[in-house]
């Protein structure tokens, strides 16, 4: 035994000996769980994740996260109406992440920098139709392609995209994006031919030797309604008219325009008279602003640029250049009802835009397949009623929007492959959602949401450029760093700091931390201020 | 500096401890991998003790500061009782105890043995709670002070004689029961306007340095010690630290109370140099004192059976006073 100092008898010992993990009954854990705009994404994406990677400046991991689960990141970062920004948590801070403006950025970037995903090296020798060229289509198509799939797309229009080039005007969506994202998909190796209608799905299955097809024809015939008019009464459907817009000449409205109806639609017909010179565009629509349809923004942009609404009317008559509305009043359940008052309006032209139907004639006479209301349904696969046949999109029972057939071509595509290769997809589980209030807000300081700038209305009126305009690269670096990563580590060492038993080991860049049960004596200090919820107390065994 | 580090950080600010995309230098020292530990696993404070967190905030702190070469002299109570049942120690630095009450004495002895030696790279740093400097330790920690002594002398304040089983001392807030005060009578729990403040104390003897802060403010509270450790002569830091067990909390609501209270305005953080306050922490989510008072069972009888909302109005006025008279709101514009 060592020689001791005076009035010292014990060896001094470290308190290391103590294991005071013995005193615990609740443990920390780490656990992932689910954001609220990855559980609203109808894409599926994991926005979560690719904002993580947008903030370390690492944009070409963030586009590649993106791609994972959507191929049109450009088109979807200015089309998409984006319930990801509605359900963020940060809405209930300050106001929500600007998701979508970093998503455009992100796809601007790729084009700009010209990034590319790798083609699969495997065939699996299977072949698989997909008709139409929508985003539904080309989705499935890109993700069936990755899955080792040979595609083939057959296009009735001149030009791929679909409701993306025939149905959302330029100033919406520059075809040059639009194109830049369509080219990248098919130099994986997906076939396209356009100009190419499909009038019997079955047949075309069989002589293309098929050994699935999946349908997206979308929605692209105007629904009628019946006005009285006159001889000189000059009727147009939306549709019609925003898909005229692609061809050689723009087509003439004259300088007064009623659009009829309440949807996005409407409103896009409607702009798109202002733009080719109409001084007048009134919306004619039968209810009131918050049961309009069409999505708040484009309302805004729309008044923004001169468009008129006549609220609560319907249009009885149409002739010789003016119409007769009729002022409607909302009954006890919200459904307009006549009142027996009517005004008379300028209207050069009336467009219709009452909603859009399917052209479902190429599958007449297919065995099993379900249509009803107009559109085929399909079971939780995507698989209609004909084994093998696929449908999504558009044509089957669903919100209709870009981002929802972007998923659908998605899902179809896993479903296909699945069935391609005799067995079934079944979706991992999912984690738990991670709600408000899961997060310790008060570590994340104030950070009030940028703005995307936004073309001058005067200029809009006269162009069809791009209305929305992209966020800079620090502007959009700022955006991704607003995001709160609910529900998922993202490394911000509270759990490390306010340990007050030392008991938790930082491990490095990417690799998290550890929790050491030998000294953690559960108190839950971790757990409590860990800011996005990423940690759950759970009782010992 | 890289692009990413001149675009100020939002997700986290500066609230957190650490985070991924920052370098070393703008992280908290507990972020580090590498920190020092002054007080390492193993000790025997309850779960999520204040005062344990605390004393690893402030020491690691102050090694960082000084390149490691700290001496440590404790006061008697919990502090000294949980890291050191002997023969086990939790000190990762020379560690020196004494008695309660003469802490500051001893550490000023320290100084001057190392004034004596020429070894003034080594620092002192004399520690206590509320009771050790508060009360029993006040004489020697007042000589400390108007001797100018070079010792760093930080109070970490949980408001009562936690060790001996929750005994009122001088920082015992009014209302707040103990087992010397009751909640019984007329006004139950500690009475209103007795008990004291050392920082302002501390102020008075013109030192060069007196600071405050909580467990809640970690970049704040390292900031302190570093600036603390930046100068020489006798310097004061007093850390409010909760205490689950005497306060009648949840271990996990330990930070969550500390911030509470500031944000109340009940705990006023600040600077002061020579006497005169240099700056302020300013309250960022303003909360009424009840968000404080409501979860701390020492409190629980301000709300049950019978609501005692004067006495509540009462603390809300102090709490008020605060903010008015250190200015806690109107910094708000300029951080």
């Amino acid at each position: 035994m060592k020689e001791k100092p005076f009035a010292i008898t014990l060896d001094v010992g470290s308190s290391l000996a103590n294991r005071t993990g013995a005193w615990r009954t609740e443990r920390p854990e780490y656990v992932h769980r689910l954001p609220p705009c990855n559980q609203a994404c109808p894409a599926g994406e994991n926005i979560q994740q690719w904002l993580f990677h947008a903030e370390s400046g690492d944009y070409e991991s963030a586009w590649r996260q993106l791609m994972r689960d959507n191929p049109l990141p450009a088109v979807m970062g200015r089309v998409c109406y984006h319930p990801c920004e509605t359900a963020c948590n940060r809405v209930q801070v300050d106001n929500a992440v600007g998701i979508n403006a970093v998503e455009r950025f992100l796809g601007d970037e790729a084009i700009r920098r010209g990034w590319t995903i790798k083609a699969p090296s495997v065939s699996s020798g299977k072949r698989v139709l997909v008709v139409g060229s929508g985003p539904a289509g080309l989705s499935a198509a890109y993700h069936l392609r990755l899955l080792g799939h040979e595609v083939t797309i057959r296009e009735a229009q001149a030009q791929p995209g679909g409701m993306m080039r025939y149905g959302i005007p330029r100033y919406r969506l520059p075809r040059e994006v639009l194109d830049a994202e369509i080219d990248r998909i098919l130099a994986l190796g997906v076939t396209l031919e356009c100009g190419t209608r499909v009038d019997d799905v079955p047949a075309a299955r069989r002589d293309g030797g098929f050994d699935a097809v999946f349908l997206a024809v979308g929605a692209g015939i105007g629904r009628r309604t019946y006005i009285p008019a006159g001889d000189s009464a000059r009727i147009l459907d939306a549709v019609a008219l925003l898909g005229s817009m692609e061809g050689e000449g723009p087509p003439l409205l004259g300088r007064t325009v009623a659009v009829y109806g309440g949807g996005n639609t409407a409103l896009d017909a409607a702009r798109t008279a202002r733009r080719l010179g109409a001084t007048d565009a009134v919306v004619v629509y039968r209810r009131t602003r918050d049961r309009m349809p069409a999505h708040d923004e484009e309302v805004e942009e729309a008044l923004e640029e001169g468009v008129r609404v006549k609220w609560l009317s319907t249009i009885k008559h149409a002739d010789g250049g003016r119409i007769t509305i009729e002022r409607m009043r909302l009954d006890d359940t919200g459904f307009p009802q006549p009142t027996g008052e009517f005004e008379e309006l300028d209207a050069d032209s009336v467009v219709l835009a009452l909603g859009q139907e399917s052209d479902l004639s190429l599958l007449d006479g297919v065995p099993d397949l379900t249509v009803d209301h107009g559109t085929v349904q399909v079971a939780d696969g995507l698989m209609t009623g004909h084994q093998g046949i696929f449908a999504g999109g558009d044509m089957v029972p669903a919100e209709r929007t870009v981002t929802v057939a972007v998923g659908h071509g998605k899902k179809a595509a896993r479903h296909i492959d699945a069935y391609l290769r005799g067995t079934s997809y079944e979706p991992g589980d999912k984690h738990a959602p991670a709600g408000f209030e899961r997060l310790n807000t008060w570590y994340y300081s104030d950070a009030p949401a940028s703005v995307q700038p936004r073309l001058e209305p005067a200029r809009r009126v006269s162009t069809f450029d791009e209305v929305v305009q992209g966020l800079g690269e620090s502007t959009a670096l700022f955006e991704a760093r607003r995001c709160m990563s609910c529900g998922n580590c993202f490394e911000c060492d509270n759990c490390y700091g306010v340990c007050p038993d030392n008991a938790i080991a930082k491990l490095g860049p990417g690799k998290g931390f550890a929790i050491d049960l030998d000294y953690c004596k559960g108190c839950g200090l971790c757990v409590a201020e860990c800011p996005c919820g990423a940690m759950d107390m759970v009782p010992e065994e | 500096m890289s692009a990413a580090q001149q675009v100020k950080f939002y997700q986290v600010g500066s609230h957190a401890a650490g985070n991924r995309l920052l370098g070393p230098q703008a992280q908290s020292d507990q972020a580090d991998p590498d920190r020092s530990n002054a007080l390492t696993s193993g000790h025997r404070a309850c779960q999520g003790c204040g005062e344990a967190l605390g004393a690893r905030y402030v020491l690691d702190a102050a090694q960082r500061a000084a390149g490691g070469k700290v001496i440590a002299v404790n006061a008697t109570g919990c502090l000294e009782v949980f890291s050191t049942p002997y023969p086990e120690t939790s000190w990762q630095l020379p560690w020196l105890h004494s008695l309660f009450g003469n802490a500051p004495a001893v550490a000023a002895g320290v100084a001057a043995a190392l004034r004596a030696k020429g070894r003034t790279d080594i620092r002192v740093v004399g520690q206590g709670g509320d009771g050790g400097s508060v009360d029993i330790g006040l004489g020697c920690l007042s000589g400390m002070f108007e001797r100018n002594d070079d010792v760093l002398y930080v109070c970490y304040d949980n408001e009562a004689y936690m060790n001996t089983g929750v005994q009122r001392s001088g920082a015992t807030p009014p209302a707040a029961r103990t087992a010397t005060t009751q909640a019984v009578g007329e006004e139950p729990g500690a009475p209103f306007g007795q008990g004291k403040s050392l920082p302002l104390i501390a102020m008075a003897h013109e030192i060069p340095y007196v600071a405050t802060a909580t467990v809640a403010g970690l970049r704040d509270l390292e900031a302190k010690v570093h600036r603390a450790m930046g100068m020489r002569g006798a310097r004061y830091l007093h850390v409010l630290v909760p205490c689950p067990l005497g306060w009648g909390t949840a271990s996990c609501d330990t930070v969550r109370m500390a911030r509470l209270a500031e944000q109340s305005g009940l705990f006023p953080v600040f600077e002061a140099e020579y006497g005169e306050v240099t700056d302020v922490t300013p309250i960022r989510r303003r909360v009424p004192v009840e968000e404080y008072l409501r979860p701390q069972k020492r409190y629980a009888h301000l709300f049950t059976p019978e609501p005692d909302p004067k006495a509540v109005a009462r603390i809300q006025r102090a709490a008020d006073r605060n903010i008015a008279r250190f200015g806690l709101l109107e910094h708000q514009e300029a951080s």
